[in-house]
């Protein structure tokens, strides 16, 4: 990536809006001086955008912290609640992503893919004892988070990417290289490395292509949930294709993509509670 | 005057005469008088945090109208704002609000932002930041000095549980606070001085969650997990009388007993030197 264009994606996302259902409801909780930590971290866990943000400030140079912040319970306890639910609102009063944008993605069924990632990682996770739960599902929320970042400041080569992604039958970071001259997978990667965000969770963005994975457990996680959502159709992040599991992956969580949705089980509630994070 | 009513404001002098002050609530105005003998005068002000009781002396430090002195002013970058510790002279000395622009001042006025665990050399002491819990940034400060170490809170309410105990986010949580705690007592170890915010008692304490303050149990629990050898309690709750004050604290001796042997615990009041 081009160090200015590098610049500008990091300097931009200060400015970049999150998403209308949390918006809404971060205003409406902090209306209510005796509004719980745990309302309002329910909330703000499932908007990327707000999460990011306050990641970022908890990783910063700033407060020096002895370990990496990877979840928002972790940054709370630093910051303290008061000081979050201060950002979020900041975050709140920049605006919201607008429900249309000149890319015509949709962004809502953007939120239940990245939601329905986060939450299938989370339950991989937990089955295979392969990586911390919790941070997987982070990991699964943010694994595209370039993709809004690039709607936001490169919409006329998402746009492109995304009717090349379809008409060509190639992979969307495929396409968004060829319109962009950069994936998603590698711009999300880099604010995360620019913010301190823990090198696992950075690796796990980055070496997300099936022909690029890196061996670990938290990678595999949210690589296998990655697949599943998009073989399902829960919500939809620019991509319909899908890969099966390679042997690294297979190794990991004990099976291929088939079994590992029959080891899950009960799909519907996993769709369902990703819709109403989603919806809020 | 038993007590005092001044807002918090600390003065440290090391072995060497070099002049550190932790916070500038009102009590800096009376502390700056004291010090219009030995001009010119070098003060090293150190901020916990930004709410009003800690800061709000400032303006009034007379040294800053006199050439000559010096008025460095160290603290912690606040998140919401985006901006460093000249952020608290910068609010209070916006024209409308006080008759004399930061421009103005004839003293040298230096900012320095400081950083949570990394150590700041003030002349002969050392000075290390550590990240409490109130509802804004807050840093306890340790000093450390020919061997003779001090650590004040400013507000801080020990971290808690934001789940109950039922919740699924309890369990990884409590892992949080019980790491965040033990990283401040580790912060605090062996000091010879704490000075520790004591805002309530234990029984007052519930309605008050969340608003940032510890108690008297807390304070006690805390100098004990970290060997402090003498425990100053301040922030006195200030809608109690004198008396009243006398009375919780001796309740309070009274239900941490247990944990006071070995550790001196006394009431901080304006005006009180302690040298060691």
């Amino acid at each position: 990536m081009q160090p200015e264009l590098a610049q500008k994606l990091a300097h931009a996302v200060d400015s970049m809006p999150a998403f209308p259902k949390s918006v809404q409801k971060v205003i409406e909780l902090t209306r209510n001086v005796d509004c719980t930590p745990k309302a309002l971290v329910d909330v703000i866990e499932l908007d990327p955008v707000i999460t990011v943000k306050i990641l970022r400030v908890a990783n910063s140079a700033h407060y020096n912290l002895p370990k990496q912040v990877t979840s928002l319970g972790h940054a709370i306890v630093y910051l303290g609640f008061n000081t979050v639910k201060n950002l979020s609102l900041s975050i709140a009063a920049i605006g919201v992503l607008p429900k249309t944008n000149t890319a015509d993605f949709d962004i809502q069924k953007y939120l239940i893919h990245s939601l329905s990632t986060a939450t299938i990682a989370k339950r991989l996770a937990a089955l295979s004892r392969q990586a911390d739960p919790m941070d997987c599902f982070i990991a699964g929320l943010l694994h595209d988070f370039g993709k809004i970042v690039l709607l936001q400041f490169m919409p006329i080569e998402f746009k492109m990417a995304l009717t090349v992604c379809k008409t060509d039958n190639i992979p969307f970071n495929a396409a968004l290289i060829g319109t962009a001259g950069v994936d998603h997978a590698l711009v999300g990667a880099m604010l995360a490395e620019k913010w301190r965000f823990s090198a696992e969770l950075v690796t796990t963005i980055r070496h997300q292509r099936v022909d690029d994975l890196q061996d670990t457990g938290m990678t595999a996680c949210v690589f296998a949930a990655n697949q599943i959502s998009k073989k399902l159709e829960i919500g939809f992040g620019g991509n319909h294709l899908f890969d099966e599991f390679p042997p690294s992956v297979k190794a990991r969580l004990g099976g291929t993509l088939d079994e590992s949705v029959a080891l899950l089980g009960d799909m519907d509630s996993i769709i369902a509670e990703s819709t109403l994070l989603a919806q809020l | 005057m038993r007590y005092g009513g001044n807002t918090t404001c600390i003065e440290i002098r090391t072995d060497n005469n070099e002049l550190l002050i932790l916070d500038a609530g009102t009590g800096l105005f009376p502390l700056s008088q004291s010090l219009l003998s030995e001009m010119p005068v070098t003060a090293n002000i150190l901020i916990t945090h930004s709410h009003w009781d800690h800061i709000q002396g400032l303006p009034f430090f007379i040294p800053n109208f006199i050439p000559g002195n010096t008025l460095r002013l160290h603290g912690g970058f606040d998140p919401v704002t985006g901006k460093g510790i000249e952020q608290v002279m910068a609010v209070q000395m916006q024209y409308s609000f006080f008759p004399v622009r930061e421009e103005e001042m004839k003293a040298r006025l230096e900012y320095i932002t400081l950083t949570p665990n990394i150590p700041h050399r003030i002349g002969s002491a050392t000075i290390t930041p550590c990240l409490l819990n109130h509802p804004v940034i807050d840093f306890g400060y340790r000093i450390d000095c020919n061997g003779k170490s001090v650590f004040f809170t400013g507000d801080h309410e020990p971290p808690y549980n934001i789940y109950p105990c039922d919740d699924r986010g309890y369990g990884e949580y409590q892992t949080f606070v019980d790491d965040r705690n033990a990283a401040i007592h580790d912060a605090m170890r062996n000091v010879d001085v704490l000075i520790a915010d004591c805002s309530y008692t234990t029984a007052e304490y519930p309605s008050k969650r969340g608003w940032g303050h510890g108690t008297f149990a807390s304070s006690i629990a805390c100098a004990k997990a970290a060997n402090a050898k003498i425990l100053f309690c301040t922030h006195h709750e200030p809608l109690r009388s004198d008396a009243a004050l006398e009375q919780v604290f001796q309740e309070a001796l009274i239900e941490s007993s247990s944990l006071c042997n070995g550790l001196d615990v006394q009431l901080a009041r304006e005006g009180l030197t302690y040298e060691f």
